[in-house]
This record gives C-alpha cells, structure tokens and sequence, in this order.
C-alpha cells in the first residue's frame, strides 16, 4: 500500500485570450471538424507558455505539464507570484474546471475552500445557510447535525443564529462562512487564500483550526498563500509554480528560499540611462541601488536583511559642504527618517571631481514588511539644493522574526518593528 | 510495485475527455441532502419577507385565470368546448406555469449559478434536478387550488365530466412534464454557456410555445390545417389529456401520447450528453 493522496500527472490547462463570441463559432466548427476525421485539437498547439507581460497567441497554457504527489496527511503549500498558475492548479484540483489533458487521480473526498460562504442565500437564517452550505461543500446532513453546536461556538454567533444572514455583520458573516468549511470531514482540503478576511484575531483562529486539522486529524491539506508566515508554519512540503510550470518540489523552508531569491529587481534599482542622468554642472547622478547585506540586487529582502543604498554619482566641479540626504517614506508617504551622509566625510569637507558612492547602511531587523519609498537630495545645508528628490523603492517581502510571538497575521502593526531587548522581572513572594 | 498500483483504489479520478453518457448517479444519489436543502431553499427563499407568505402560490395562477378568463372568454369570445371558462383556463395555467418555470429556471442553471460552479464542486445536475422537484412542490399546491375549483364545478354543475380511467394516467403526465422542462432546460443551459444569443430565444420561444399549445383555447377549435403543427408539439397530448381526464373535454389519444413520450425520452437522452460534455469545462467560457 502506498501513502500517496494525490497524485498528478502531466496536467495541463489552456486558456483562450481575448473575448469569447466573435470567432467562438468557427474555431468550434473547425475544432469538430478535426475530431470528426479523428485529428487533433488545431488550436492544442498555438497555446504557449503563460508569461502576462509578452503579447502572443490566443491561446495561452496556464497550466503546463505539472506532475507532483501528495502524500496522506501532508501539508502541502504551493507559492508563485501572481499569474504562475496556482489558482488555475487548485480549480483542476477542486474539479470547479476540467483539464485540457493529463490526469489526476485522489483518495477520499476533496473539499475545496476557494472562497467562505459559497452559496450562502441572504434570506435564509444562520441555521438553514450552514446546513445549506455544508451540504454544498459535500457534508451530509447528519455530518452537519453532529458538529452543528461546534460551528456554531466556533463562529460565535448563538444569539443571531435564527437571523437571516443578511443582517449580519460582514465579520459574523464570514465567521459562520468559515466556521462550516472548517468543520468538514474531507479526507482531503485544498484551501486558496481565504485567509485574507477578517481580523488578525480571527485569521489567528482559522490558521490555528488549520494546523489542528492536518496534526491531529491527519488530513491532507493544500494550501496556497502569498504569506509565508503562514506557509513556514504550516506547511511540511511546499511546491514553486513559475509561469505554469512547476519550478521547484521540496522542503518548505528551500522553496521559500528560491521563491524569496527569485528576482524582483525592478524597484530596487534607479538607473537613468546616458542622456537622461539628473545633471547639474556640479553633478552627475548615475543610479540609486538598494542592496541587501550580500550585495545582491535580485532577491527578496526580509527584515533581518542589512539594506545598502548605494547611490552612484560624479562630482564635476570642487563642491565645498555637499550633503547626499536619503528620507525614507512609507507607501503611504509618511516620513521614516532622514539622514545624510554630512558628518561621515573628510574633516575638510571639500569633495574634489571624481567617482563617488555614498551608501546608506539600514539595519536589519529595523524596517517591518512593506513597500517603501525613499528619495534623495543632493544640496549644500541652509544654502542652497542641488538635485532634489530622485525617487527609488523596495519592497521587504518576509517577516522573518516577529516579536509579538507567533502570529499568524501577515505582519505585525507598526512602521518599524525593530528588535528591542525585553526584560521580565519578578518578585519572588 | 506495478501491480500494485493497478490494484490501488482511486475514489476520484478525472481525465481531459470521458465518454458522452457518463454521468455519476451514484455521485447525484450521494448528494441526495444537498438536493433536498435547495428545494427547500428555493421554495423558502420565494416567499420570505412577504406579508401573505406562501398564499402567493395560490394567487398567481388565480389572477393569470381571471385574467384569460376576461380576455379570451369576454373580450375574443373564444369556447372553451363547453366546459367552465375558469377551470378550463386553471387547468391550462397549473400544467403550463410547472413547464415554462422550470424550463426557464433550468435553462438558466449555468450562469445563475456561475459564482457557486467556481468555486467549489458537487454533480451540476443537482441544481437542475432541485429546480424541477421545487417547481414540482408548487405544482401539488397549485393542483389543490385547481381540485378545490373542480370539486365546485362538479357538484354544483353538470358541465364537469370526469374521466375517472384515464386520471390514472396523471403521474405519468407529471413526469413527463418534468423530463421535457429538465431535458429541455439543460440543453439550453448548456449552449447559452457559451452562445448567450440563446438566451434571448428562450424567453420569446416559451411566449410562441405556449399559443403554439392548447393552454388558452382546447385542441379542436384549430383549423385541420394547421392542427398537425400543434400537435407536433409534444406538450399539446399532455394537456390535452389532462383536460380529458378532468374536464371530460379534449383530444386524448394515445398515439399522440405515445409520440410525446417519445420526443421526451430523446430530449432528454440529447440533454444529458450536452449536459455532460459542457459541465466539465463550462467555467472557461461562462
């Protein structure tokens, strides 16, 4: 016997671009016209590696020759940027759409958790929606009946429960929603990132109830997230989709690692090329780079990363007094701090023509997760500026140490979340 | 290691193509609840937040008889073959509302329910199937309105001759009603997934369906000429039995029966395999 759940083979999906209508007709024509003399699809082969940015095809494979196996009681997270086929792998998986080819086989039931409260009637009371929806997610009735009272706890809504659900508030809405699929007794859960309701606390709550499902009950679980607080906690097994194929199968904490190091050097980088470089007759700026502490670009950064930025510029003319400032904003545009390269310079503070790098070092474990703005200003204090304002940015992807304790929130509050030492005291009675 | 893996058990396995006919009975059997919690839902759900409740079952057909009744009867001055006016018309109208609300309903099984397909999976033909056993309720309501009716015109009347033999044949009658609406309604919900032109066609192809059926005037009043077309509907023998059987009025025949029985096993043998083949991938295109 052996342990497998899951097991995929050559799954592919292809999509058609573009409206569907004009032209529907004559490719189907065509397409029987084909399958009545026993030829293959004439479409099949235009489909082409699903890569957003690049104009192509019609027809696009969303999914592409995907192979993996699930073992029994495994929890299994699947990561990838926006548009590397997850959502599509997880329809396949919850039959909500069928293959373009291969196969895949499953033991025991399949509950797919692609959105809370699917076919949840506003009419209908609290009562007659989790019966409703339960049946709807493949319970039977006395499946439902025997964890009723526990749904019910577990959403916290006893007083409103005869209430229709359209007065609910939309927290107690999604609570009972998740409440239901939580309770399932499907040998197999694939969930989508439903997680991304409702209040830390509750996300808390449904993370937790996750985790009891899979060590306790010894389900499978599939699970696809965009936080990987989430997926490192949970998960045993991770997969990394790529552009509909799959890039990597391992363990949890290596796929994280090349997920994270996969580039997204975009907005980490402000070059300007030859003839658009913000000049002066004093001074020439070549690029804003924010570096991580091993000097890669291409990465992700986390918080405990040292960040460098690294700002690049030719000083053309003997500048008495320069100051390079770099003023840190959140996306929201509220200023971190600034600080300016001023007092790190030569005691006579006179920049002769050359090659300059000034390099701001930010430490780690300073910076919460988010996306950040910074910009920089080139002037002499109180005198007079010079170039004002050049915009760069980053992203920092991944908590990685989270001093509030294990959350399972994406991240804690705060603009900062810099490492303080605590101390616990007591007074021995 | 191979042959164990041919003797392993696979509850679910799915690949690109299957064959036409092959849908898992087994599979809507075992969502039997779910099945049951939509019939209910939808019957619930119809008269929630309404001051007379489930009398609403009652008035519709009343007031769309009252209404023919003052049209065609007073106003056109249409016979209704000696028989009352009101029972006649009651009589059209009950078996002719279950038809088009389940055809309607039905047809519409795809892309009403478009949002709930998804995201999450059960046998499509559950909510088809719910939307004809719903309808089937209001239909026993509605009949009691028409037996009260009958009952009235039978005792106080002689104008009501019941054939008492042939109402034997009125669950038979039902079921085919109910196969021709669900046959009927999946074929169209299948194809409006993708060609929504269809949709429009339906609502004015039930309006044509129904002068091109005996509902508002009985079978022998068409001219000879054009009394083939009419009767090549299969839903004409239906009613038409009906009335025979109630009314003691109408053109019952069973090769007429027969031949409606017919188209209703085919419709609904072509229903299922489009049924089936669109089911699979429909969310690509809805």
């Amino acid at each position: 016997m052996s342990d497998i759940a899951i097991e995929i083979r050559n799954l592919s999906k292809m999509y058609r671009l573009g409206e569907v209508g004009t032209g529907t007709l004559s490719h189907d024509l065509n397409r029987w016209w084909h399958k009545v003399r026993g030829k293959e699809d004439p479409f099949l082969k235009l489909g082409q590696e699903n890569k957003r940015d690049t104009a192509g095809g019609e027809y696009v494979w969303a999914l592409k020759d995907v192979n993996f196996d699930v073992k029994q009681g495994e929890v299994l997270g699947i990561i990838g940027k926006n548009g590397a086929g997850k959502s599509t792998l997880l329809k396949l998986l919850s039959r909500v759409t069928a293959p373009t080819t291969g196969t895949f086989k499953a033991k025991g039931r399949i509950a797919s958790l692609l959105e809370v409260g699917t076919g949840f009637h506003p009419e209908l009371t609290g009562r007659e929606n989790i019966f409703l929806n339960g049946a709807i997610l493949g319970m039977t009735k006395n499946e439902i009946k025997r964890k009723f009272d526990e749904i019910v706890d577990f959403a916290g809504v006893e007083r409103y429960i005869d209430t229709p659900v359209k007065r609910y508030s939309s927290g107690m809405y999604v609570r009972l929603a998740f409440g239901v699929s939580a309770h399932l007794e499907s040998e197999i859960l694939i969930v989508d990132e439903v997680l991304a309701v409702g209040d830390a606390e509750f996300q808390n709550k449904c993370l937790g109830k996750m985790k009891d499902v899979s060590n306790s009950e010894g389900r499978t679980v599939l699970f696809v997230s965009h936080n990987m607080g989430a997926v490192r906690n949970l998960c045993t097994h991770a997969l990394l989709m790529e552009h509909g194929t799959l890039k990597k199968d391992g363990h949890t904490a290596d796929i994280i690692d090349t997920y994270l190091s996969g580039g997204n050097e975009a907005d980490r980088v402000m070059e300007w090329e030859e003839n658009e470089r913000p000049s002066t007759s004093e001074i020439t700026v070549y690029s804003i780079k924010v570096f991580d502490n091993k000097q890669r670009l291409d990465t992700l950064l986390t918080t405990t990363d040292d960040l460098h930025v690294e700002i690049e510029y030719d000083v053309k003319e003997e500048i008495k007094d320069l100051r390079v400032a770099l003023n840190l904003l959140t996306s929201d545009g509220t200023n971190i701090f600034s600080s300016s390269d001023y007092g790190f310079q030569q005691d006579s503070r006179l920049r002769v023509p050359g090659r300059y790098k000034s390099i701001c070092h930010i430490p780690g474990s300073l910076l919460n997760a988010g996306v950040y703005a910074a910009t920089v200003d080139f002037d002499v204090p109180i005198t007079r500026s010079i170039i004002m304002s050049l915009p760069v940015s980053f992203t920092i992807s991944e908590l990685i140490y989270n001093q509030l304790g294990n959350t399972y929130a994406s991240k804690p509050g705060g603009v900062v979340h810099p490492f303080l030492k605590w101390e616990v005291k007591t007074e021995a009675r | 290691m191979n042959k164990e893996q041919q003797q392993e058990h696979w509850d679910i396995v799915i690949e690109p193509q299957s064959s036409l006919l092959s849908i898992n009975f087994k599979e809507v059997w075992k969502y039997r609840d779910l099945l049951l919690l939509l019939v209910r839902r939808d019957f619930v759900a119809f008269y929630k937040q309404t001051i007379l409740g489930p009398l609403w079952f009652f008035i519709q057909p009343l007031l769309t008889t009252a209404m023919y009744f003052i049209i065609f009867t007073k106003v056109a001055g249409i016979k209704t073959d000696d028989t009352p006016p009101m029972l006649f018309y009651l009589a059209g109208v009950t078996c002719w509302n279950y038809f088009s609300e389940s055809l309607t309903k039905t047809a519409d099984t795809f892309i009403a329910n478009a949002s709930i397909f998804g995201k999450v999976y059960f046998p499509r033909l559950v909510i088809p199937l719910s939307i004809v056993l719903s309808n089937l309720i209001r239909l026993f309501i509605q009949f009691l309105l028409f037996l009260g009716m009958w009952l009235f015109y039978l005792f106080t009347t002689d104008m009501v001759h019941p054939h008492w033999d042939v109402m034997l044949l009125f669950p038979f009658l039902i079921l085919l009603m109910a196969a021709l609406a669900l046959g009927l309604g999946i074929i169209f919900s299948s194809l409006t997934t993708k060609y929504r032109d269809l949709r429009f066609l339906l609502t004015f192809g039930i309006q044509l369906l129904m002068f091109a059926t005996p509902v508002v005037y009985p079978l022998s009043l068409a001219s000879e000429k054009y009394k083939w077309l009419i009767v090549a509907n299969p839903f004409t023998a239906i009613i038409e039995t009906f009335r025979y059987a109630f009314l003691g009025k109408g053109d019952f025949n069973w090769l007429y029966l027969g031949y409606s029985t017919l188209v209703t096993i085919i419709i609904l043998f072509l229903g299922t395999m489009i049924f089936n083949k669109v089911e699979k991938n429909f969310m690509d295109t809805v």
